[in-house]
């Protein structure tokens, strides 16, 4: 049943990147790229959870840490730097 | 051994609502028509998936292991903090940028409105009643 649930899991997960990535290609104007950026590392950290739980290891979830820290990070960055055309002031 | 049963049904739950959410919202993202609607769909459906996800990782790893979960929390302590932040960010972003919107899009905020110094004719005779305290604030707020 687990590996049911996991294939469903990662198909729908890897159709939302799709989805994503189609708003990042086409997106008209800048924010919308952003945004979809900002969706891909979340379903990102998604996908890695799925893996640790596909592979059954716990070591990935660093990385999934690391990409949480990091796409917040530039999301502010990239926001302040729209807003106020700077981004540290 | 039917715990274990339960287990597994209630961690296979979780993960199906955990892709669908994420793919709802970004569904959402990819479909809808305006920047101001296309910010709903990424910051509470997909947050919510990766909580749904992160929760049957937690119940997996907890009873598979037997060890305290550390790094699901931190990431969704860290995913339920800075979702907000960053979706206001966002917006705050697409009303400086004064970015188009459809007519369907409910609440014009006062950023996109346009000015309307020198359109509206100023109205001449004697002047509306009002309250002597509100008297010398501008209307409509802005």
């Amino acid at each position: 049943m687990l590996d049911i649930a996991l294939k469903i899991s990662l198909t729908l997960v890897m159709l939302a990147l799709l989805l994503n990535t189609f708003r990042l290609t086409v997106g008209p104007s800048l924010p919308d790229r952003i945004l979809a950026l900002d969706t891909m590392y979340v379903n990102s950290i998604a996908l890695i959870v799925l893996l640790g739980l596909w592979l059954g290891t716990k070591t990935y979830f660093e990385a999934a840490v690391l990409i949480a820290m990091l796409g917040f990070i530039s999301t502010v960055a990239v926001c302040k730097y729209l807003l106020r055309g700077d981004i540290i002031e | 051994m039917t715990f274990y049963v339960i287990l597994e049904g209630v961690i296979s739950l979780l993960l199906i609502a955990g892709g669908a959410f994420a793919f709802i919202g970004s569904l959402g993202m990819a479909h809808l028509r305006d920047f101001y609607m296309r910010l709903h769909g990424p910051t509470k459906a997909t947050t919510m998936g990766i909580g749904c996800t992160l929760v049957a990782s937690m119940l997996y790893f907890g009873i598979a292991d037997s060890e305290p979960v550390v790094q699901e929390i931190l990431i969704a302590l860290f995913l339920f903090i800075t979702a907000p932040v960053s979706a206001h960010l966002l917006a705050k972003t697409g009303l400086h940028l004064q970015l188009k919107y459809v007519d369907k899009t409910r609440g014009h905020p006062v950023e996109l409105q346009e000015e309307e110094v020198g359109q509206t004719p100023v109205p001449h005779g004697s002047p509306p009643e009002r309250d002597p305290i509100t008297l010398d604030k501008r209307p409509n707020g802005h």
